[in-house]
């Protein structure tokens, strides 16, 4: 009995990870020496990202071509199924630990810093969410909800039924409608990643709303933060997708490379779903 | 389990062979599973000694009481910097070498799964290791904060805490593909026939530590970042007085830290229990039931972080509750003991190198476990919190429980490997020698912590002086113990009797029915399983 596992593809030696290693060591001492106020910290920082770039390109070149080439059977298209699947649900206990911490922080430690104990050090703490903590005294505005950031779901959700269309030009050989999905699917995300420059730039100007404030800064910025660079990575592949699709690649059977960044684009949305209901709604 | 199988020796006609790099250049650019195996267990053996060496500063310090070489700052960049090698940079990357080697060969496969990505995962090791080692050199000296970085001393010290929390960052990237590489591998490569089922123990302990990898090191690298984010861009995460909590550092390190001691342990459980059967020449005795305790154990370690901070102050209903649920533990830890016991149970035993090694596991290990349970206990551990009985405990499990079981494998299966038989002499003496070493390292440590004494301080009141000055002693034999080890290994490494395909008369799983050392593609036509 021969199995599909007698012809699974094995790459020979690769160059790329060792440039992707360096890429981090500098990026890692660039950054390190760049937060102790070491000016040449910026440039070994800057290059370290070039290198990065410089071996994911390379290296998801190689991946293309060797896909478009056929040499990925269906028990390797299944590994990278199970591949992609493990890696969201890493992203998701990312996420889950900076929703934890906005969790502990509302639920626990305010509430515990406004409690009868805490009067003694700050007596007109009320422990209220949401706040800047007991020993910041700025007055800020948080964030509210049913602008800007309405329309940002509004923009992300569209934008998973745009990638969906989308998959569904390329499921029929339609050409035409898998390029024009992905082209209204980065626009959506690109909108959506400038509204979100702007709420920033209004949180710093107007609503005195700023990183250092506090316990709601620290989660507003840092979980939107990371959920924005999310965004751009998947605009990202979005991009590289539909330069893939324009220059002939995926086949209705075989597009992986094309499901996986629709399955990454979901899990962005969901996470978005997640902060607008906990981060500027309730 | 029994195999057929036709692999054919002469791989030339194969066209990955045409051009692969040679020298360095053949181990930068490898994406062949053996040879990252080989990568990640020298850099593992690498930074054992670095760890090693960390270690004796420890003991040298302790030796008398009294400050003799270091600084107290020093001491504690020893402590924290011992810990971190030790821990993210010699046993997690020991298992990872095993596993490299081991899961393609056990399940049939011809490689890992993402071949490339795969040499990303041991390359991130070194930039990792060399950011952990420059800490040592930049003004402040190395994070000294104690291995868990606890807030609020890892959000004060210098540049490098920072450097510190990228080689975790680093590492726990390595981790995270590492493990989706090994999940997918198993889940998708096994040969025709291997259901869940059929997989040898081994593959079921790593297919579970992965999973639990890939669910924790993403909640080590949001903490970290945090830490990093509070230090630098003025968040206020574990500052009370910004609304936030140091303990909350402590939940959210813990919630990857509990699972990461079982990470630790698992895949030393799945060597024990490939190693056990082969040397009882046995079946393993319950092997439905190991699968289903390893699971339980996966399960649990998700809801008993909070036994770490019993002292932080926290409602008794938590306190009763995590209490428990620690206890629980013991259950599927308890029936893996008694299977392996039972394994052992009439069966036909010799005592070769890596039989002492898995039967010297089970003794001490369970001593470690036994300590646990005494720590679980609320009130008990509120008495010991941070004394030298959990110094004890932890490396009962951690030098007798997993680096005891990667002795053991790399004996198991250095034959296999290599295609020579290591020196038995030779192991056996390693074996005796680190066994007593260990116990006149660590038993004394119950004692100290018993009394009183705390960990991570570089001097001690005169009454602990008789136990310390022993475990010090205790410390140096067992380090220089391992120089055997190595002696061994290269010993073996370049040549000494050759070792038949199937060295150990009891192993019956699929790498034993490929040539001592294997093909470069370990099964190029899958073998079926009946």
């Amino acid at each position: 009995m021969i199995s599909q596992s007698a012809r699974y593809f094995i790459p020979d030696p690769s160059r790329w990870p060792i440039f992707g290693s360096f890429a981090l060591l500098s990026m890692a001492f660039g950054a390190a020496a760049w937060m102790n106020e070491a000016t040449w910290g910026k440039f070994l920082l800057i290059a370290g990202v070039s290198i990065l770039f410089y071996m994911l390109f390379g290296w998801f070149g190689v991946v293309a071509h060797e896909s478009e080439s056929g040499k990925y059977n269906d028990q390797v298209d299944k590994g990278f199924r199970w591949g992609m699947s493990w890696f969201i649900f890493s992203e998701v206990m990312f996420f889950a630990a900076f929703f934890g911490a906005l969790f502990y922080m509302r639920v626990l430690s305010v509430p515990w810093l406004g409690d009868l104990e805490h009067k003694l050090i700050w007596p007109d703490f009320a422990g209220q969410w949401p706040t800047a903590g007991p020993g910041i005294s700025e007055i800020f505005t948080p964030m509210g909800a049913w602008g800007i950031p309405a329309l940002n779901t509004l923009l992300l959700l569209s934008s998973g039924i745009t990638v969906t269309w989308a998959h569904w030009g390329l499921l029929k050989n339609n050409r035409t409608q898998l390029i024009i999905g992905l082209i209204m699917t980065v626009a959506l995300g690109i909108t959506f990643l400038g509204f979100q420059a702007y709420e920033y730039a209004h949180a710093y100007s107007e609503l005195n709303l700023k990183l250092t404030t506090g316990a709601y800064g620290a989660t507003f910025f840092m979980l939107t933060g990371f959920h924005g660079f999310h965004v751009t990575v998947g605009t990202l592949m979005l991009i590289v997708i539909l330069g893939r699709s324009m220059a002939g690649h995926f086949t209705a059977d075989h597009h992986f490379g094309f499901e996986g960044v629709a399955w990454y684009w979901h899990f962005v949305d969901v996470v978005w779903l997640l902060l607008f209901i906990v981060v500027y709604w309730l | 389990m029994e195999a057929t199988h036709a692999h054919d020796h002469g791989h030339g006609h194969d066209e990955h062979a045409h051009h692969h790099p040679s020298g360095i250049m053949r181990w930068v650019q490898t994406t062949n599973h053996k040879d990252i195996g080989t990568l990640y267990l020298i850099f593992s053996l690498t930074m054992f000694f670095i760890g090693g060496i960390l270690a004796f500063g420890i003991r040298a310090e302790l030796f008398q009481p009294g400050l003799q070489y270091w600084d107290p700052e020093f001491f504690n960049s020893l402590t924290t910097m011992h810990g971190l090698i030790m821990v993210f940079g010699a046993i997690m990357p020991a298992f990872v070498g095993f596993a490299n080697w081991q899961i393609p060969m056990m399940i049939g496969a011809p490689d890992m799964a993402f071949a490339r990505m795969n040499n990303w995962s041991f390359w991130l090791l070194p930039p990792a290791a060399i950011l952990l080692i420059t800490s040592f050199f930049v003004p402040g000296g190395a994070p000294a904060a104690g291995w868990t970085i606890y807030a609020p001393l890892s959000t004060q010290m210098g540049p490098g805490m920072d450097l510190g929390i990228f080689a975790l960052h680093i590492m726990g990237a390595s981790s995270i593909m590492g493990s989706i590489n090994i999940v997918t591998t198993i889940l998708n490569m096994r040969a025709p026939g291997m259901t869940l089922m059929k997989m040898p123990l081994f593959i079921w302990t790593w297919l579970i530590t992965a999973y639990l990898l890939i669910a924790v090191m993403p909640v080590l690298a949001g903490a970290i970042t945090m830490i990093l984010t509070d230090r630098h861009f003025g968040t206020n995460f574990f500052n009370a007085a910004g609304g936030g909590d140091p303990v909350m550092f402590q939940h959210i390190f813990w919630f990857f830290g509990h699972p990461e001691v079982y990470i630790m342990i698992l895949p030393a459980f799945g060597i024990v229990s490939q190693v056990i059967p082969a040397f009882a020449r046995k079946p393993l005795f319950g092997y439905g039931s190991m699968v289903y305790a390893t699971s339980s154990i996966a399960i649990l370690s998700f809801i008993v972080w909070a036994h770490h901070m019993f002292t932080t102050g926290m409602p008794a209903a938590g306190q009763l509750f995590f209490m428990f649920a620690t206890l629980l533990i013991a259950v599927p830890t308890g029936v893996k003991v008694f299977n392996w016991i039972a394994t052992m149970w009439k069966g036909s035993m010799t005592f070769e190198t890596p039989m002492l090694f898995a039967v010297g596991f089970i003794f001490v290990f369970s001593m470690g476990g036994f300590t646990g349970l005494i720590l679980a206990i609320t009130p008990v551990d509120i008495q010991l919190q941070d004394t030298y009985y959990v110094v004890a405990h932890f490396h009962y499990v951690l030098v007798a429980g997993s680096l005891f079981a990667i002795f053991s494998g790399t004996y198991f299966w250095l034959p296999k490997w290599t295609g020579h038989m290591y020196d038995e002499t030779l192991g056996k003496w390693h074996f005796w020698l680190s066994l007593i070493f260990f116990n006149i390292t660590f038993f004394p440590m119950h004692f100290l912590g018993l009394a009183g004494m705390p960990r991570r301080i570089p001097d001690y009141a005169m009454q602990f002086a008789d136990f310390n000055m022993l475990a010090t002693i205790g410390a140096f034999g067992f380090g220089l113990a391992q120089l055997l080890f190595v002696w061994g290994l290269v010993k073996c490494a370049r040549g000494g009797e050759k070792a038949p395909d199937k060295p150990w008369e009891g192993a019956d799983t699929l790498e034993w029915t490929l040539s001592s050392p294997p093909p470069y593609h370990s099964f190029e036509t899958p073998p079926v399983v009946k």
